[in-house]
């Protein structure tokens, strides 16, 4: 992967969160903070990684992914419009009465979306039944699931961590968006998920630690868990709420679930278009 | 009583999945650590490759079968019908029917009669629990005969489904030749007097009561509503307006299951004296099927007084 592509990936990334801001100052609601942690993350899947056609979002052969952090919607959608499954402009619907873009994610409305979530903890299920059905078919199509840290304090998540390594679904890679917050606090002070890896371990998983805001960082364990055969892997994405927008990376638990106010989106796209050293 | 065959319909379920899989290769079966209770053991040692045991994990269950429906199959997801609905409700709601997943959620030991385990493991609210998700069919089937076609639809039929079966065999009361339409009510005995609406095993019951009156000069119309949703009202209001008099009889509770779904019909469209016949809002407990029928008023005899009771209200 060379230098310029890696920018790229950067720049499409900065474009993401963009929205992500944009979107949520538009609704005046929504989840910025684990959508700008998870930018990084969903522009590798979508703009590196995965195999998928906009313009054919049915196609069998494609990889899935599945968002279970389903409050992270924005980014989500974000990605999808700039991929090209409907125009950007849409965007800015978020969240209004008749829009597709509901706030958390709806399959059924918008094209490329794979699951509907938003009732943490169900997304690994899914994406196990995904892998699953490609074995039964033989295809050779992977699947990919993001999760958020706090989000595996749900029972549910550890039942289908079970699953996919009793099933030996090398062919799924569960990614954590490990920004280290949830609603009400630290992960580790509302209930502590350490040693984080040690149980992904213990549950029979092949287990990749990284700087879940390094392209490259993230593009290596993708290729990693890849080559891995006989066990699903996961990636623990280490990832900074709010990342990118310094005041909201200083007060993470402002911005889980609130927007920014019209003062601070201007400051906000100011430093993503300065970050990135694009223009506004 | 009636001298009719029996047969249990989870057994029933067992030997149509058995059949649905030979004719259809994307039929696959969950279930979760109860294969030999719910029948589905035998669908897993004639296809091992598309029958996946969960173990106790039903919420993982409902959202895997929602994955393997969003590529492509049909997946039938069983276990007992307490666990089905109640501990795996989120799932079947956000995952399955907010996403119209082609999932069939066939549960077995329904209701009391499920006996001895008790309490925990009897579901008397299920239907009630399930007919309030939106995209959601429920059926009860009445025998054997009617489940083994229900299921066959079910495979036909894309989209969410809970079938609620039962761990007894109980009286077969359709004949071969009965066709089953989802949305459709089946009347099995006419009557003027009023209307008997049952489900499941209660519509054997129910005929049983009918038998009683009608020595005693009462004609009761006897209804299989084995769609509890999506009901069939027409029908509902047709035999309610024909007769002037309802009884709904149905082993779960009468807070929310056909007779809260009767009511409702009823009370928009056709006003007459209604009766429920069920679980009075409470709990069961161990004991012998028949036993707890008798204990909690769901014979022929508790029938017959809920009839004789409506026909007094009558005008």
């Amino acid at each position: 992967m060379s230098g310029d592509e890696i920018k790229k990936l950067q720049e499409k990334a900065a474009a993401l969160r963009k929205h992500v801001i944009q979107m949520t100052c538009a609704a005046s609601s929504g989840h910025p903070g684990g959508s700008l942690s998870a930018a990084d993350i969903v522009t590798v899947l979508y703009f590196h990684t995965l195999r998928h056609n906009p313009k054919d979002p049915g196609w069998t052969d494609r990889d899935r992914f599945v968002m279970s952090k389903g409050h992270a919607a924005p980014v989500l959608y974000s990605a999808l419009a700039e991929a090209g499954y409907f125009p950007a402009k849409y965007l800015k619907t978020l969240r209004q009465i008749g829009s597709s873009l509901q706030g958390h994610i709806d399959m059924l409305s918008l094209p490329g979306i794979e699951m509907s979530t938003g009732s943490l903890g169900q997304g690994l299920s899914a994406a196990n039944g995904m892998a699953m059905a490609g074995r039964l078919d033989k295809k050779d199509y992977r699947v990919y699931c993001l999760m958020g840290d706090g989000e595996c304090q749900e029972g549910q998540i550890w039942e289908a961590a079970m699953t996919s390594s009793h099933r030996k679904l090398d062919n799924l890679t569960a990614i954590v968006d490990h920004n280290k917050y949830q609603i009400d606090g630290k992960v580790e002070d509302v209930k502590n998920l350490n040693p984080f890896e040690d149980k992904w371990k213990a549950f029979g998983w092949h287990v990749i630690r990284c700087d879940g805001h390094s392209i490259k960082a993230l593009i290596d364990a993708i290729d990693n868990a890849k080559k891995t055969k006989g066990k699903p892997t996961v990636i623990i994405a280490d990832t900074i709420k709010g990342k990118g927008v310094s005041f909201m990376e200083a007060a993470p638990l402002s911005f889980h679930g609130s927007p920014p106010t019209p003062e601070q989106e201007k400051q906000a796209l100011c430093e993503l278009c300065k970050i990135e050293d694009i223009k506004p | 009583m009636s001298e009719k065959k029996l047969a249990a319909t989870r057994d029933a379920y067992g030997k149509a999945l058995a059949q649905l899989g030979k004719e259809n290769p994307n039929v696959v079966v969950l279930d979760a650590d109860l294969s030999a209770s719910t029948k589905t053991a035998e669908f897993g040692k004639l296809f091992p490759d598309r029958f996946f045991n969960m173990g106790v994990a039903e919420q993982d269950m409902i959202g895997t079968a929602a994955g393997l429906a969003a590529c492509g199959k049909i997946a039938f997801a069983s276990t007992f019908a307490v666990f089905g609905s109640g501990r795996a409700w989120d799932q079947v709601r956000v995952s399955v029917a907010y996403t119209r997943a082609n999932v069939k959620i066939v549960v077995t030991h329904a209701g009391i009669v499920t006996g001895e385990d008790g309490a925990s493991h009897q579901a008397n609210e299920d239907i009630a629990i399930m007919r309030v998700i939106p995209n959601m069919t429920v059926i009860v089937p009445s025998d054997s005969v009617e489940t083994e076609k229900v299921i066959r639809e079910a495979a036909k039929f894309h989209g969410p489904m809970y079938i609620r079966l039962s761990r007894p065999k109980t009286p077969i009361i359709n004949d071969e030749n009965y066709t089953f339409k989802i949305g459709k009510g089946h009347i099995l005995r006419a009557g003027k007097d009023l209307t008997i609406f049952a489900c499941g095993i209660m519509v054997a019951i129910a005929l049983d009561a009918a038998e009683e009156l009608a020595k005693k000069g009462i004609e009761a119309q006897v209804v299989n509503l084995s769609t509890i949703k999506p009901l069939d009202k027409q029908l509902i209001v047709d035999c309610a307006s024909k007769t002037g008099a309802v009884v709904t009889v149905e082993e779960h509770s009468i807070l929310g299951g056909l007779g809260g779904a009767v009511a409702e019909v009823l009370v928009e469209n056709c006003v007459v004296p209604m009766v429920r016949v069920g679980l009075k809002d409470v709990f069961g407990e161990s004991g012998k099927p028949d036993e707890l029928l008798v204990k909690y008023g769901l014979t022929a005899e508790a029938i017959e007084k809920a009839a004789r009771a409506v026909l007094k209200r009558k005008k």
